[in-house]
């Protein structure tokens, strides 16, 4: 069932760093309102560009991190089972989503037994499987539990390094099979099923992942990243996809960027069950 | 017992602390499970994989069971702590439920039902081992010391803190918590044809090793002993040091006195296996003397009894427990008529027995075999196999049983016993 690509964002009127619940926040380091709001309408109007319909949640005040769209729900075809968020200060989020994710017509489930999980910030489907990091927010068990809800192949990876505290941060899935991912956030492990689980892993530098680089969004074959990530582009280049980049530093600030911006409602890219 | 499980065993023995843990998932393709185990082992601790199921496809979850042990509570909990950020859940469900008894002499409905096997509760979190370890029976828990043991229904007193239900409750099996002692050679079946020499030898160790490590050793006799001929050699043990408490009927001490004051027993003459004039009164005679003595020590000590398995357990400072039964003459003064007095008695006089030694009694191995824990070593000797049978039927897995007649049987052990004395 192949549809046009349809996301979910959420303008960033309400967007400060008001709490500081990853290594990126610094309360000190505020976010430049006007800048944040350029930046956002920059990154909406390349995903339209890309051939992506963009919906919109309406924003909230309180929830600065309601932007972070990305970290919803995970989307499996029309069902939506919504995050229970770690930490507290995101967690009023949740009603809001669940409350907009069922009147978009999904099949709203929770997250079972109460356990941490932060949507498509920490599980993404490359093919038929779904990887999901764990530790840093979203639990393993509560993975485990989610593949079998949704009777899916789940393969945790532990997120070793506190900056890239969501998978989304260090591993996006371009197309099945095909991901680009940043070595320094995972153990061995990790490493060792990414290897063996996606035949093409394009790897992204130290430097460049600070930029986030791997939080990309993909349209198509159109990959859109923060700025400063040339050799992630090169690289896609040859692997024959078109990268684009629009700032984002506002919202690095509160560690997030393209990916974190943006919940794909008709299914990720490399999701092996959307085709 | 080979190698490996000797080796396995000295590995469980230095990691006594014990959870077991599930991971479920796709716990094999993501690297999970090996994750969680050299987790367990570059903290310190050792794993026993108990039960593995892979799932048939893709999306198939796989499962395993995994035995956790550390070297004590604290690292354990490390450990625990670690793993179960991958996923690992402990399966114990919780701390035992506890219920308060409603009134003496019965547990409240639901209790939780021993066996004679090492059972640990849990209990604010950590896992208490059950003391006076015996089936049949239920388990008290003591607030304030933090304690729990076994205890029989009888002794039931209002207001104490009952365990029921399963949640909360972990048995050993013996199977696996100690294949290797010193029987593994000898399973617990039954048979007339097993090589005797073999198995007496082993038991003429376990006597000869108990001595010499200031262990107990019981025996349980029934009266075919005295009636075989058999006495002297149980003297011989008994003068010996090699067995320290007696359990037997009124028939054993009886007999046993009479033939040391009458040469007979029940009747018969024991040196020449003749019918004696008058002999089938002379059981009743000797209980009566003792009887008019006081007591079996008061007939020693007065120089009425000279001899005997009675007169060496008084001499030997063996302690010994005569219980009674509704088929008893006389009795003996020493015999305890109230069966529940006798299991109070006898419950105490096993508490650090290691060996047990059961010839020639039906009734009294099964009542002593119910008494004990799993992990006392109970030898039964009869020459009727269906003895044995009962004792293994009713759970008393640590029996080896020997079908065989008496006096051989002793006439064996005692010439064993002395070529390990060298």
């Amino acid at each position: 069932m192949s549809s046009s690509p349809r996301i979910l964002m959420c303008a960033p009127t309400h967007y400060g760093i008001h709490y500081e619940i990853n290594p990126w926040m610094k309360t000190e380091r505020q976010a430049d309102h006007a800048l944040a709001q350029l930046q956002w309408r920059a990154l909406r109007d390349q995903l339209i560009a890309a051939g992506a319909e963009i919906a919109e949640i309406a924003p909230v005040e309180g929830l600065p991190d309601l932007v972070f769209t990305a970290n919803a729900a995970l989307i499996f075809k029309r069902r939506a089972v919504i995050s229970h968020f770690k930490h507290v200060q995101r967690q009023g989020e949740e009603a809001h989503f669940r409350r907009w994710l069922g009147a978009d017509g999904f099949e709203v489930f929770e997250t079972p037994n109460r356990f941490s999980f932060e949507g498509a910030g920490d599980a993404l489907f490359c093919g038929d499987t779904l990887f999901a990091g764990y530790r840093q927010r979203s639990d393993a068990l509560g993975h485990q539990q989610i593949g079998e809800l949704l009777g899916v192949r789940v393969l945790p990876l532990e997120l070793v390094d506190a900056y890239y505290y969501h998978l989304d941060t260090c591993f996006c899935p371009l197309a099945p099979g095909v991901a680009i991912y940043y070595p320094g956030a995972f153990d061995d492990y990790g490493r060792r099923v990414l290897a063996a689980h996606v035949p093409t892993l394009i790897e992204v530098e130290a430097g460049e992942a600070e930029s986030f680089a791997c939080n990309a969004a993909v349209v198509g074959r159109t990959v859109i990243t923060n700025v400063g990530c040339a050799d992630l582009h090169r690289q896609l280049r040859t692997a024959g996809f078109t990268p684009a980049e629009t700032p984002l530093g506002e919202f690095v600030k509160a560690g997030g960027s393209a990916k974190c911006l943006t919940l794909r409602l008709d299914g990720e890219e490399a999701a092996g069950w959307r085709v | 017992m080979s190698e490996t499980d000797l080796r396995e065993d000295l590995r469980r023995a230095a990691f006594p602390a014990v959870e077991d843990v599930e991971v479920r998932g796709h716990i094999i393709d993501s690297l999970i499970l090996p994750k969680v185990l050299d987790g367990i082992t570059a903290a310190g601790g050792m794993f026993i994989i108990k039960n593995v199921a892979i799932g048939h496809d893709r999306s198939d979850p796989s499962f395993a069971r995994i035995e956790v042990r550390a070297k004590d509570e604290a690292a354990l909990e490390e450990i625990m702590a670690q793993i179960s950020d991958h996923g690992a859940v402990a399966v114990h469900g919780g701390d035992a439920r506890l219920v308060e008894a409603d009134m003496d002499g019965a547990f409240p409905e639901g209790f939780y039902s021993t066996t004679n096997q090492k059972t640990e509760v849990r209990l604010g979190g950590h896992w208490i081992g059950v003391a006076d370890q015996e089936m049949d029976c239920g388990i008290v828990v003591d607030d304030r010391s933090i304690s729990c043991r076994c205890l029989p229904m009888t002794e039931v007193q209002r207001g104490m803190k009952v365990v029921v239900g399963h949640v909360g409750t972990r048995v050993f099996p013996l199977e696996r918590q100690e294949q290797g002692h010193a029987f593994a050679f000898m399973n617990s079946a039954v048979s007339t044809e097993k090589p005797k020499g073999v198995v007496i030898r082993e038991i003429a160790r376990q006597l000869f090793e108990n001595r010499r490590d200031g262990k107990r050793s019981l025996l349980v006799g029934g009266p075919a002993i005295v009636h075989t001929g058999s006495g002297p050699l149980v003297c011989e043990l008994l003068r010996d040091g090699y067995i320290h408490k007696l359990f037997a009927g009124n028939a054993l001490a009886t007999h046993d006195i009479e033939q040391s004051l009458f040469g007979t027993s029940l009747g018969v003459n024991l040196s020449e296996g003749t019918i004696v004039d008058a002999g089938h009164e002379h059981h009743l005679r000797a209980i009566n003397l003792i009887r008019r003595a006081g007591s079996i020590a008061a007939a020693v000590e007065s120089g009425l009894l000279r001899s005997g398995i009675m007169y060496e357990c008084i001499k030997n400072g063996v302690d010994f427990h005569l219980s009674g039964s509704i088929r008893d003459d006389g009795p003996l003064p020493d015999v305890v008529t109230d069966a529940l007095e006798c299991q109070r008695i006898m419950r105490e006089m096993v508490k650090n027995v290691t060996f047990c030694l059961m010839v020639a009694t039906t009734l009294h191995s099964v009542a002593v075999g119910n008494l004990l824990p799993a992990t006392v070593k109970v030898v039964c000797v009869d020459i009727n196999p269906s003895t044995v049978i009962k004792l293994n039927d009713r759970g008393s897995f640590q029996t080896v049983g020997l079908v065989t007649d008496v006096e051989p049987f002793l006439r064996a052990l005692v010439a064993e016993v002395r070529k390990l004395e060298g």
